[in-house]
């Protein structure tokens, strides 16, 4: 078990918390971009913070992470201003200033890592590109308790960093909330009451650059582009309220860089497979919440929102179908064929919506006799005629349209649970009587 | 160290074959992501093409996978390119999924599907690597760019694909101009717009496909954005447009290549994209039309007119009030600061108008008009008042608010509009 416990530390606690901490300070801050729309400069700052990246390298000569922090910040900030710069003053539109700044600033990244004389210091473009979050092992000197303070001092330094931008997006975000939900929804609004939209902007931008470059040896830049966005367009199709979607966001980020490392790691292993990148198992894992969320969310996914407008269809069919056997009861029809139905809707529609009704018990087939509504059918094709005759009452009345002119209105505003008030009128603006509510026949 | 004499042999087609083979091969790959890249960025699709680029690298993995277990080579460029181009479509097809069928802006779209495929492919990756024998070298090339790998096959089908691009945007020419700039109006005509889109969709794939090798799937995209936006800065329409940035896309890639085969230790990616970019900010500085200093320029002429025309107006109606005596320098003061000129307008306006002959440097005060200055003054004066005579009677602008409109005017008006309004005053005076 101590073995269990001391491979733990030593391999997998720090690849792990490296992962978490980046997937949560990412996924705290692109729930604000995505909320601006401005997902795309998150994208734009984890290509171009390369070049400052490795100039601070190359001046600095270590690979030491402050160094790295400031260039990487620098290079973000550069990137944010250079393309507001070319779209307003070169009037370039904006996709394209983004687009054309970030892959300058990366191919001068790319260049300089050729041309730069590193030493024997190993950086290349795949480990800025892919992370290597694999390679971050504890090495704890001998005989000290992991908890020991000499033990915890020789944690990475990375962790360090990821640690210092985690606290300031927090920092960041507790601090500002208000004016944060404000500037986020509408920021006109927001400079109008005299917060600084382009100042919460600004430091938005700064924390990005600080949270890509923190997270860039643990997920790689391009793959903070996931963490920014995968996490928080997946809390934006669960959620409505502002401090519940943050936290939906940091939730999922969570989850996914628990996700990833077990299946980059422990899960192959047990399978007897080769370890995979786990930077990549984490985007994408983020990116299948995405779609669990994208199809499956309660209010905005796609197929309980399919299956809500099914359920509407049914239910408007089936009140079609007892609203024409009640007006033909009215002309006398008591028990009408199925074929006297057909210019409702088509008769495959038609068939299931009597099978449905027959099931329900609200009406009874028979072949010979046709169609009759039960007692609790009549009770329900009542109402749905009721509320169309109110409605048309309320069209042509409150409304002012012409009483040829309401029916196919009405039509639809029957299947709603609202209805206008009732009226002192017993018949409707064709004189057809209003049934009552209680299910008596109107006295004549 | 770069070599001058190599750069210049590469840019003759006299540095042997496969060197003359990859610049040709970069040229038109430029040229015809210059002509694509026009559509995409007036169809606003630029970062619709970054996704798709980023999109092609799970493709890629998978594609060498399934070559090298059927024990094909999975370095064949063919294969790895169609791999690619599904898995990039698929993307692209995915983030259209996502803005269609749920509440999610076209940027997170975008970012999500850009970010998750494009870690997918990190991790097929990963698993590429990690089989015995299996080495990603050729798909590293694809990531970063690598011409010095190319071979003249390579570069044949980069050709391919590039002229393919060109005669269909030559052929689909209009129809995607007009697409791009009225979709409205391009369905009331009767285009399928979702097949034009489509074929746009199909250009952007190909030279996509075709620029990975060259500089790889990262930078592919400024393949498809500088030319156009640099060709923007010099032209307003798209006629002129199209063959602009073909120039600069062949530019680019020419130039990047044989800078890169001069021997040096220059990846050809990086260059060309820094070659496009350098073009791109010359043309933004420098571009007659809409470059910054133009424009800069021009909108400081017009400041500067202004200036001088509220500074002749105010002094000849000052005249008019206390006589031909020379005009204050407290009267400049006040057009200054009721007009808010920077520190620099004060000087700029008064040696403007002295340039002109409108004043006269006098004696004491600031300054004396001429005859000129005095002419050109009541006029202005007079434009003042016709024009907020037509605000009040034909444009229903109360009386207190005209002033303030009027300032914004005066210095537009045309000849004909003076006489005509100078008509109506007559008439109305009558």
């Amino acid at each position: 078990m101590t073995g269990g416990l001391d491979q733990f530390l030593t391999l997998d606690l720090v690849p792990l918390l490296a992962g978490l901490i980046a997937c949560v300070t990412c996924a705290l801050l692109g729930s604000l971009l995505v909320l601006r729309r401005m997902s795309l400069m998150g994208d734009a700052i984890s290509h171009s913070v390369l070049p400052g990246i490795v100039a601070a390298f190359m001046i600095a000569q270590t690979r030491d992470p402050f160094a790295m922090l400031i260039g990487a910040a620098i290079a973000g900030v550069l990137t944010a201003g250079l393309t507001t710069l070319v779209r307003s003053i070169g009037r370039v539109e904006p996709g394209a200033a983004m687009g054309t700044v970030f892959s300058v600033f990366f191919a001068l990244g790319v260049l300089m890592l050729e041309r730069a004389e590193l030493g024997n210091i190993e950086l290349d473009a795949s480990c800025v590109l892919h992370g290597q979050i694999e390679t971050l092992f504890w090495i704890r000197p001998e005989g000290a308790a992991w908890h020991a303070p000499e033990s915890l001092a020789t944690l990475p330094r990375q962790l360090l960093i990821q640690a210092i931008g985690l606290a300031s997006a927090v920092l960041f975000v507790t601090l500002f909330y208000k004016e944060l939900r404000i500037v986020s929804f509408d920021a006109q609004l927001a400079t109008s009451q005299g917060l600084s939209a382009s100042f919460v902007h600004g430091m938005l931008m700064v924390l990005v650059a600080i949270a890509t470059v923190a997270s860039f040896e643990a997920v790689g830049s391009i793959l903070v582009i996931a963490m920014l966005i995968a996490p928080a367009a997946a809390a934006r199709l669960l959620t409505d309220r502002f401090g519940t979607y943050i936290l939906s966001s940091v939730a999922l980020g969570a989850t996914a860089a628990l996700v990833g490392h077990f299946s980059a790691g422990a899960l192959p292993s047990m399978l007897d497979l080769p370890a995979v990148n786990q930077a990549g198992a984490i985007a994408t894992a983020s990116g299948l919440l995405l779609a669990v969320a994208a199809l499956l969310a309660p209010r905005h996914g796609v197929v309980p929102r399919i299956l809500s407008r099914r359920a509407i269809a049914t239910r408007v069919d089936d009140e079609d179908v007892l609203a024409a056997l009640y007006r033909l009861s009215e002309t006398g029809e008591s028990a009408p064929k199925p074929e006297m139905l057909q210019t409702l809707m088509a008769p495959a529609r038609l068939d299931s919506a009597i099978a449905r009704l027959n099931a329900q018990r609200n009406l009874a087939r028979n072949a010979e006799s046709g169609l009759t509504l039960t007692e609790q059918g009549l009770e329900q094709a009542r109402s749905v005629v009721r509320k169309h005759r109110l409605w048309e009452t309320y069209l042509v009345d409150t409304a002012g349209l012409s009483p040829d002119h309401v029916h196919d209105t009405a039509e639809k505003l029957e299947h709603l649970r609202i209805q206008p008030a009732s009226t002192s009128t017993q018949t409707d603006p064709h004189g057809r009587p209003i049934p009552d509510a209680s299910g008596q026949k109107p006295t004549a | 160290m770069i070599h001058a004499g190599t750069i210049v042999d590469a840019l003759l087609f006299r540095g042997g074959f496969n060197t003359s083979v990859v610049t040709a091969g970069t040229t038109l790959l430029g040229a015809a992501a210059g002509i694509t890249g026009v559509f995409t960025l007036l169809r606003k699709r630029s970062l619709v093409a970054d996704a798709l680029s980023h999109a092609t690298l799970p493709g890629i993995a998978i594609a060498f996978l399934i070559a090298t277990s059927l024990g094909l080579s999975g370095r064949s460029l063919p294969v790895l390119l169609l791999g690619g181009g599904l898995s990039g479509v698929l993307g692209v097809l995915t983030i259209q999924w996502l803005r269609r069928h749920t509440r999610l802006q076209e940027d997170a779209a975008i970012g999500s599907v850009l970010g998750v495929f494009f870690g997918a492919g990190v991790v097929l990756l990963s698993v590429v690597q990690s089989r015995p024998g299996g080495n990603a070298a050729g798909i590293d090339n694809l990531i970063y760019g690598s011409t010095a790998t190319m071979s003249p096959a390579d570069a044949g089908l980069m050709l391919i694909m590039a002229i393919a691009s060109v005669t269909v945007s030559i052929v689909l020419g209009k129809e995607l101009v007009v697409s791009a700039f009225n979709e409205g109006f391009a369905r009331t005509q009767g285009w399928p717009v979702g097949w034009i889109d489509l074929a746009l969709m199909t250009l952007i794939v190909l030279i996509t496909l075709a620029g990975l090798q060259a500089v790889g799937l990262i930078m592919v995209i400024a393949l498809l954005i500088i030319p156009p936006a640099t060709a923007r800065f010099w032209t307003n329409r798209v006629r002129s447009m199209l063959p602009l940035s073909a120039v600069f896309g062949a530019t680019a890639g020419y130039t990047g290549s044989a800078i890169s085969a001069s021997g040096a230790d220059l990846p050809a990616g990086p260059i060309i994209v820094l070659v496009s970019g350098s073009l791109f900010v010359v043309s933004l500085l420098g571009a007659p039309r809409n470059g910054v200093i133009a424009v800069s320029i021009r909108r400081l002429r017009l400041r500067l007119r202004f200036a001088c025309e509220h500074l002749l107006e105010s002094s000849s109606e000052y005249e008019r009030a206390y006589g031909a005596a020379p005009i204050p320098a407290s009267l400049i003061d006040s057009v200054a600061s009721a007009r808010g000129w920077a520190f620099w307008m004060r000087p700029l306006a008064i040696s403007a108008l002295a340039h002109r002959g409108y004043t006269k440097p006098a004696a004491s005060g600031a300054f004396e008009l001429t005859d000129a200055g005095r002419a050109r003054g009541a006029r202005i004066s007079r434009n003042h008042t016709l024009w907020a005579h037509y605000l009040t009677t034909h444009a229903d602008i109360a009386p207190s608010h005209v002033d303030w409109a009027v300032d914004e005017v005066e210095h537009v008006l045309d000849a004909e509009l003076i006489a005509q309004l100078e008509r109506d005053l007559e008439e109305s005076a009558q």
